[in-house]
Parts: C-alpha cells; structure tokens; sequence
C-alpha cells in the first residue's frame, strides 16, 4: 500500500517541480509550490502510516502552518505586483534586481 | 641599615571615614561641572568649603594621630577590592601615616587659602566657577596620591593630577600660549608617568603587589639591578612631575595659567609629588646606592640650573618658577641621601609650602595691582602702595634665603648640612645655589618693591581687596614662624616611615661651621643683588647686549632647543618617514585590494539577473545536487 502512496507523491512534487520551473504566471507558479509541499506532506503521512509512529504527521502539521503563512505572504507580494506592474508574469520582478 | 616596618593597623571609628577626606573636593568639582551654571552665583564659596572641610577632618585625624602611640599612628583602610586576577589582589585603600597626614594638611590648608585668595582674584572672569571645579579637582587628586595605600590608586590620583594641571595651566584657553602650556605640561609629564608604570609593573612582578607595605617589607629581597632599575623608573617618574632636569621644560611655561593655579602646583600640590614618591620609595632606593646617587644628582643640577634661570628673568611668575624648580632641587637632593635627609626634604618641602605659595599669591596681588603686567622692569617703588603685600612677601623673601629665624633658614640649612656630610661636592654645590637664590630673590625685590616708579601710563597701584591679603597674611605667619614650630619635632614625628632623627638642638639656631659659612654666602649674595639693583637705576628695557650666562637663563638654559633637537626634530623625520610608507606603499595596498574586489564583484553579480525562473532553476539543481551527494555518501 505504501508504495502506491509514494508513486503518487513522486507524480505530485515532479508536476509541482515542472510547473515551478517553466510555468510564467506567478499565481500558477505559486500553485506548484504548494503541490510540492503537499507532496512532501503526503510521503510523512504514508511513512507515519508505515512505521505506525505519529512523528510525520506532526511534521506534516508543520508543513501546513508554515504554508499558510507562506500563502498569506506570497500572495500579497504578488498582489502588489500585479497592480504596479499590470502583470502576472514571474518576469516582471527583473526591474528589482539589484 | 634595615628599616623596621610599622605594619599598619585597621582604622577605628572616625579614621574609617578618612576617604571623605578626597570625596568632598571631588564630589564639590563633580557637583560644579555637572550642575553647570545653575551655580554660577555661589559655587565658588561651595569650592572653597570642600578644601576648609578637608582640612578640618585631617586635623582631628593629626590630632588623633598624635595622641596614639608610635606603633600605631600607621593606619590602614580598606575601601573595596579593585581588581583581582591570579596572584594579583589589587586593593583600594587609605594608609594614614605620619607622612601623607603632614601632606594632607600642607595640602588641604595651603590648598583652602589659595581657594580663598581665588574669589577675589577670579572675581571677574566669566568661567570662575569652572576654575573652582579644576582647583578641587586638583586637590582632590593631589589627596588621592599622598593617601593611597599602594602604586597603582597612587597612579589614579598621579594622572588625576596631571589631568587638573592641564586644564588649570590652559584655563585661558584663547590665547594660544595657555593653550601651548597646557599640552607641553601634559606631554612631559607623560615621560615621568611611563616610569612610574614601568615601576608598578615591575613591583608587580616582583611582589605580586604594589602595596606599600608589602614593598618596604620586600624590598630588601631585591637583586640590586632590579632595585636600581626601579630606583630610576621612580626617579624618572618624579623628575616628570617635580619638574626636575630633564623634565623640567614644562613648570615654566606652566606659568600662563592664574596666578593661584601657580601658587596651588607649586606650593602644595603637583610639584611635591615628585618628592613624595621618592621618600615613599624610601625603602627601594635603600637598596640602591646608585640610583640614590641619581637623585642626588638630578637635584643639585635642578636647583642650579632654577636658580640660574631665576637670575635671568625679568617676568615675576617666572623668578618664582626658577625658585620652585630650585627649592624642589633641594628637596631631592635630601631625599636622595636617604633616611638622614627625609625628614629635611619634608621639612623644607612645608615650609616652601608656605613661603612659595606666600610668594606666588603675593605676586597675584602685585599684577592685580599693575593691571596684569608680570613685567618687572615696568614695576617699582610699590611699597608704599601695597603695604601688606609688601610686608607679606618680604616674610615669604627672608624665608626663602633662609634669613634666620625664618622658615627657610632652619629647613634649607639642615640639607646643605646634611649634603655635606654625605657628598661634600653636593654640598659646595648647594651652598653656591643658597647664595644664589638669594641673589635673584633680592633682585626681584629691589626691582619689584623698591628704586624709581618704572610703571606704565594709566597703571594705578592699589592694595588687593580683604579676600586677598587675608590668605597672604596667614602664609607670612607660616613663612616667620613654620621653620622654628617643626625644627625640633618633624624629625620624631617622620621616624615611623624612615627617617632617623638627626641630633640637632631643636629651638636655638644652631652655630655650626657650615651654617655660618651659608649666613655669609647669603649675604654675600644679597648685598651683590642690593649693589647691582638698588644703587643703580634698573634700565627700562631688558639689554640686548648681555654674557652668554644671562642670554642662557634667558632661554630657560636652552631646554626647549635640547628637546627640539633631540626629541621633536627626529620624531618629526621618523612620522614623516612612516607617513611616506604610508603613502607608497600601504595605501596602494589596501585601494588595490579594493579594486579587486570590485572588479570580482562585477563579473559575479551578472549571476543575479532578476529571473525568478533562474533563482528557482539553481535552487532545484543544489538540491538534487545534495540529495545525490547524500545518497552517494550512504553507498560508500
């Protein structure tokens, strides 16, 4: 059983990895980043499955806390983005650089 | 010879407290420099308090002292543990002892009559209650020195010292000589301050200890060449702050402060430490005959070379320096014949207290008069004018040649006695100074109170108000009467700390070959004064036509040009030689450094080029980079 749940976890993070490399919007960009983490997520709680030890459920917790603020975060950056800069594109933060 | 050493007992009762003693001038300058000008109306009578209530503590503790036995009249009181590291426990603490007493209330009582005289003499200058916050920071340090129980709290009052003597010599800082003579003061009396370091280091090493017990009781335990080594080191150190040769540039310059500022380093603070350090030493310099032969040298040269300068001035303040640097001279050279001259050399050290500070204040009090002139040659006839200005440094004048019955007689006759008996050389030398002292002394008051009117136009005499002529009235009595009062009694009383007792009869003068021979080169010195400068009428300006003698005291015997030479023009070519270095070869360094730097960063930073598509790319690779790296590791 675990197995299946560690295949789904792998499709998950490469979609999230792919989209995050290649994808311009930022919205979807940030999307990618939150399959990740639930990928990531979802291995501790089939491994907490697994070892019938409740450590990687806390961890997985964490995870969640850490990307709500993250989110809250995140997207009012882009917010503030897309209304200076009338886009979405990741590109756009190039005129920031130092 | 071993010196029995008293060890000191613990204080009892109202001898704790003794550490108010430096507290209330300090605490009083704190208080009138921090308040500012809130007491601009009255700190000057708050200043001239501290010192009277010092001076009034050390009497009961003399008095308390006196009643006690011999064993214990050395009192000792802790105050806190200052530092403590290994071995080392380094204490902060009284020692109340027949010597530092005798300074305390030659410090306190002079110190408080100079404060007096300051109200009338400062009363018109706008920073008069900063010059009353320096005078009892001055005093308070000065206490500190003559009161600390070892080296190192004694250094603390000895820069306190230095510290208030800069700012007292520049108080009247716009004009650029006071400023000048502040700073010279200051750096020679650095020289003397890194022996008296190099000293308490050393004493350090040695005994684990700077306390003046454990140093007499150790001293004789020391090889020879380490005690003559620290015997120069302190002599270094006491050259530096007595002003004796070869540090004696800065006490004449050091005349471009107030008047009472003279009176004060002269007579009871500063000057006198030098001194202090050498009998407080007394047991290091036992051990030592070589270095002790130093300090008689470096004496008999410094009351030479003063009085040979005072000879050659025509600036009353500056007569009045030569002599101090002269009298100290004498100081030394008793304190450099070891325990038989100690109690002359705080004997005389006393009554110069009085009869300096009598002169240096009467000497205010005729510039006040003359409206600042310090020229004598533009004074004259004033006696008749300033009567008790007169009458007062007449007392301090007879003192200083030693006219009998006076102060100086009973004091200075004791060291040329004693020089003679030790080194004979030393004691003609001295004899000549006493006849020479008495000349400039007498020119200086045929030039000053006697012969035609020489003053300026608009220049109206006139007697100094009540404030003034008060202090110097008590100094005159000090001046006629000190030397008879203390003759038959220091000796005894300085016994505790090392001094043997000499055998002189102690009320009459005493007839003795040596002290006849020193009446008539007195005198012999007095009537060439009286020929010169009294039969004959002193010329207006100075004459540029003189011997090569008056043209060398003139220059203060060439001091300043000997440190030029050998001091400021090699140190000079030595920075410019660092700073050419500097120029070629360290800062092509450090910029080149620089731009390499830069030109790295140029290239690095086209790295960061604002995609958030690369930053993400790169973080991914370091990852997958990690993880191989982890999983490689776990293979191996």
């Amino acid at each position: 059983m675990t197995s299946l749940y560690l295949i789904l976890a792998v499709i998950l993070f490469s979609i999230g990895l792919i989209g995050f490399l290649i994808r311009r919007n930022a919205l979807v960009v940030f999307m990618c980043v939150e399959l990740m983490l639930n990928a990531c997520n979802l291995l501790f709680v089939a491994f907490s499955n697994h070892h019938g030890i409740l450590d990687g459920q806390m961890a997985a917790f964490f995870v969640m806390v850490v990307a709500a603020a993250e989110v809250v975060i995140g997207l009012s950056i882009i917010v503030m983005i897309t209304r200076t800069r009338r886009s979405t594109s990741v590109d756009a933060g190039t005129v920031l650089k130092g | 010879m071993l010196l029995e050493i008293l060890s000191p007992v613990a204080a009892q009762g109202l001898m704790q407290w003794a550490w108010l003693l430096i507290a209330i001038p300090g605490g009083m300058a704190a208080l009138l420099l921090i308040a500012g000008k809130v007491t601009n109306r009255f700190g000057h009578w708050l200043a001239t308090a501290a010192p009277i209530a010092s001076f009034i503590l050390a009497l009961i503790f003399f008095i308390d002292l006196l009643s006690r036995s011999v064993e214990a009249r050395t009192v000792s009181v802790h105050l806190y543990n200052w530092i403590t590291a290994g071995a080392w426990e380094i204490n902060v603490g009284i020692l109340l002892d027949p010597l530092s007493i005798v300074f305390v209330l030659l410090i306190t009582g002079v110190g408080s009559l100079i404060h007096i005289y300051s109200i009338g003499y400062m009363a018109h200058d706008p920073n008069r209650r900063r010059f009353f916050a320096y005078l009892n920071l001055f005093v308070a340090a000065m206490l500190l020195l003559v009161l600390a129980d070892n080296y190192l709290v004694l250094f603390v009052g000895w820069e306190g010292v230095g510290l208030a003597s800069y700012l007292l010599i520049s108080f009247w800082q716009e004009k650029p000589s006071a400023a000048a003579a502040g700073k010279k003061a200051f750096i020679v009396n650095r020289v003397g301050d890194m022996g008296l370091l190099t000293a308490s280091f050393t004493l350090l090493a040695m005994f684990s200890s700077t306390a003046f017990v454990d140093v007499s009781t150790g001293a004789d335990k020391l090889t020879t060449g380490w005690a003559t080594f620290l015997g120069f080191m302190l002599l270094l150190a006491a050259c530096g702050k007595s002003a004796q040769v070869p540090l004696q540039s800065w006490l004449l310059d050091a005349m471009e402060g107030p008047t009472p500022v003279s009176a004060l380093i002269h007579a009871a603070t500063m000057v006198t430490a030098g001194v202090y350090l050498v009998v407080r030493s007394g047991a290091i310099f036992e051990q030592t005959p070589s270095a002790q032969l130093a300090v008689v040298i470096v004496g008999t040269v410094t009351l030479l070379a003063g009085a040979w300068i005072g000879c050659a001035k025509d600036d009353i303040k500056k007569v009045l320096a030569g002599s101090t640097m002269s009298q100290i001279g004498y100081m030394m050279l008793a304190a450099g014949i070891g325990p038989a001259g100690y109690a002359f050399a705080i004997f005389h050290l006393l009554t110069h207290g009085f009869f300096k500070a009598n002169m240096f204040l009467g000497a205010g009090s005729v510039m006040h008069a003359m409206d600042d002139d310090v020229n004598m040659r533009h004074y004259g006839a004033l006696r008749k004018l300033l009567p008790i200005t007169f009458i007062t440094f007449a007392m301090g004048y007879l003192a200083i040649i030693g006219f009998p019955m006076f102060a100086g007689f009973y004091s200075k006759d004791h060291i040329i006695e004693a020089a003679f008996h030790a080194q004979p050389a030393m004691g003609v030398l001295a004899l000549i100074g006493a006849g020479v002292t008495a000349f400039y002394m007498t020119r200086l008051m045929m030039m000053t109170f006697f012969g035609e009117k020489r003053w300026r136009e608009g220049v109206h005499p006139h007697e100094s108000p009540v404030v003034m002529w008060v202090p110097l009235v008590i100094l005159a009595i000090g001046s006629l009467i000190g030397g008879m009062a203390l003759n038959g009694w220091i000796g005894h009383w300085l016994e505790p700390i090392g001094a043997e007792v000499s055998g002189h009869p102690s009320w009459l003068p005493h007839i003795t070959t040596i002290g006849i021979i020193t009446m008539v080169v007195v005198a012999l010195g007095v009537a060439l004064a009286w020929y010169l400068f009294s039969k004959k009428p002193v010329p207006d300006e100075a004459q540029e036509k003189v011997s090569i003698l008056t043209t060398a005291g003139r220059q203060d015997l060439f001091g300043d040009t000997v440190n030029e030479y050998l001091i400021i023009k090699p140190a000079s070519a030595l920075s410019r030689g660092i700073a050419f270095m500097d120029e070629k070869g360290v800062t092509p360094a450090v910029e080149g450094s620089g731009r390499f730097v830069q030109l790295i960063g140029d290239k690095v930073r086209l790295i960061q080029n604002g995609y958030v598509r690369t930053y993400g790319l790169t973080m991914v690779v370091g990852a997958v980079l990690i993880g191989v790296a982890l999983v490689l590791s776990r293979l191996v």
